[in-house]
């Protein structure tokens, strides 16, 4: 066999195997109901941690469910803030994911019986996300409506004359 | 029927076999979709004719004897040669010029028909609707200077027959198209930008429009209805979507009124004068009023909505609509409370 050959073989093999890495990820269409998550053993892993859509459905309901109305983007407000390195209640998943299900004294309420576990769990990998706790590539970007983009880009330099 | 009428009529034929007359562009119901019916007809005329003439040609080609390539003294073939070469040249030239001035009608056919449509936008009509796509349902708002006069619905807009009407249309998550073709052309709603369309239609009917941009997972069930109507009509229709939702009326409803606001469902979803306030969801005030659930997927009756409450997945899987556990006996009075939302 040629030398050229081995090495398109070689070559077709080596692209074959690699192929296995773009396994698609999978998304659960039927997920769970609401209202079990208030009563639901506590897992220690986050099924959502480091899955890039889980966390930025996470980001989708932070704000869909208002946590923003309290915590702000992250910076706190009537709320703690949710960027630090000091959790009140702990800041692993289990603890976070106790602290939304269950609520916590002065102020925060208890959303198990109102939102599915699965969605806590994304909330909790978000959160964490926030805290370069999740791996950067499955970190979503900052919402658009506190991105700067080209309009408000153009209105500063406007403004400054720069 | 005359064999000129005949191609056009098995193709809109074949066409309609494809769409409802209700979501068709050869069915135009307004001006700006009239403009682009008539040059969607031109186009047709004219590439039929050339479909013809290149198969007529073809064929000729095909049938035709060819003495120049028959055996022959070198003298004759060298002078038959230089004919067919000289014959060859003109007939390609002609083409050629035909071809670049045919594209360039067609060209200038299409902007103009494009100008045509841009310049019928007649502002001050007073009426502007805005439009913003949300995965995977439309979010329609009637705006108006007095905030008081806001009017919030979704996926079904309401249109007076014969008044130009503005659709300023954007989008909540991903790039969506708003695509009436009774109406008008794709228009994209981008996220954070605001685009404009106008519409108007000149006979009342009602008129299926669809998401033209891949949105995701149930791009193919974002569909939305818009329904012409008389002026008054639609006066009144309009009037009705500013109220606040009827208050629950009777036992039933008053039961299921209380499960909606005691479970998942507030949290995004808005009925006008109750403590629910969610706005990431289509607007449930006059929600029995609507022609249909879950932007178009189904039709608007108890059976249909009472599944899409106990099963959204099913229907539209990776919907935004949690599943919501409810207890026995609770689905019967929701739904009734549902269907008193007039």
């Amino acid at each position: 066999m040629c030398s050229r050959c081995r090495d398109g073989i070689a070559g077709i093999a080596i692209l074959l195997a690699a192929s296995f890495g773009c396994r698609r990820e999978q998304r659960n269409l039927r997920p769970e109901p609401t209202g079990q998550a208030m009563f639901t053993p506590l897992k220690v892993s986050n099924p959502s941690s480091g899955i890039a859509y889980e966390i930025s459905e996470g980001q989708r309901l932070y704000t869909w469910y208002n946590c923003s109305g309290c915590h702000a983007n992250g910076g706190g407000g009537i709320g703690p803030p949710l960027i630090k390195t000091s959790w009140i209640y702990g800041g692993e998943p289990a603890k976070l994911f106790e602290s939304v299900a269950k609520g916590r004294p002065n102020g925060m309420p208890a959303w198990g019986d109102r939102i599915p576990e699965y969605q806590i769990w994304q909330i909790v990998a978000y959160v964490r996300s926030l805290n370069q706790q999740e791996p950067s590539s499955a970190t979503p970007k900052r919402l658009d409506t506190i991105e700067t983009n080209p309009q408000t880009i153009r209105a500063a330099r406007a403004r400054t004359g720069k | 029927m005359s064999r000129r009428r005949t191609l056009p009529a098995i193709s809109a034929l074949l066409l309609s076999a494809c769409a409802g007359p209700q979501q068709s562009s050869l069915n135009s119901a307004g001006p700006q979709a009239g403009h682009t019916e008539s040059l969607w007809w031109v186009f047709l005329g004219i590439l039929s004719l050339i479909l013809i003439a290149v198969l007529g040609v073809m064929l000729a080609a095909l049938a035709r004897r060819h003495p120049e390539f028959e055996p022959a003294s070198p003298e004759r073939t060298a002078a038959a040669a230089d004919r067919t070469e000289r014959r060859l040249t003109r007939a390609v030239a002609a083409a050629t010029i035909a071809t670049v001035a045919i594209l360039f009608f067609l060209l200038v056919a299409s902007v103009s028909t494009g100008k045509t449509i841009a310049g019928l936008a007649s502002p001050g009509s007073g009426l502007t609707i805005e439009v913003t796509g949300n995965q995977w349902w439309w979010y329609v708002r009637y705006l108006d200077d007095n905030p008081q006069r806001i009017a919030v619905t979704a996926n079904e807009i309401h249109i007076p027959v014969g008044r130009p009407v503005q659709i300023r249309g954007t989008s909540q998550d991903v790039i969506h198209s708003f695509w009436v073709p009774g109406l008008n052309g794709k228009r994209d709603l981008i996220p954070s930008h605001i685009t404009t369309e106008w519409i108007q239609a000149d006979r009342p009917g009602r008129l299926r429009g669809q998401c033209a941009e891949f949105c995701g997972l149930q791009h193919a069930r974002m569909a939305l209805w818009v329904v012409a109507e008389p002026e008054s009509q639609f006066e009144a229709w309009l009037d009705r979507q500013r109220q606040p939702a009827v208050p629950p009326s009777d036992a039933d409803t008053q039961a299921g009124y209380q499960v909606f606001m005691s479970h998942a469902c507030v949290l995004c979803h808005n009925i006008a004068g109750t403590p629910a306030h969610g706005q990431f969801a289509p607007d449930l005030t006059h929600l029995a009023g609507r022609m249909t659930i879950a932007a178009g997927a189904l039709p608007n009756n108890k059976g249909t909505l009472g599944g899409w409450i106990l099963d959204p997945q099913s229907i539209k899987p990776g919907n935004h609509m949690a599943t919501i556990s409810l207890k026995p006996g609770e689905l019967q009075p929701l739904l009734d409370y549902l269907g008193s939302l007039q």
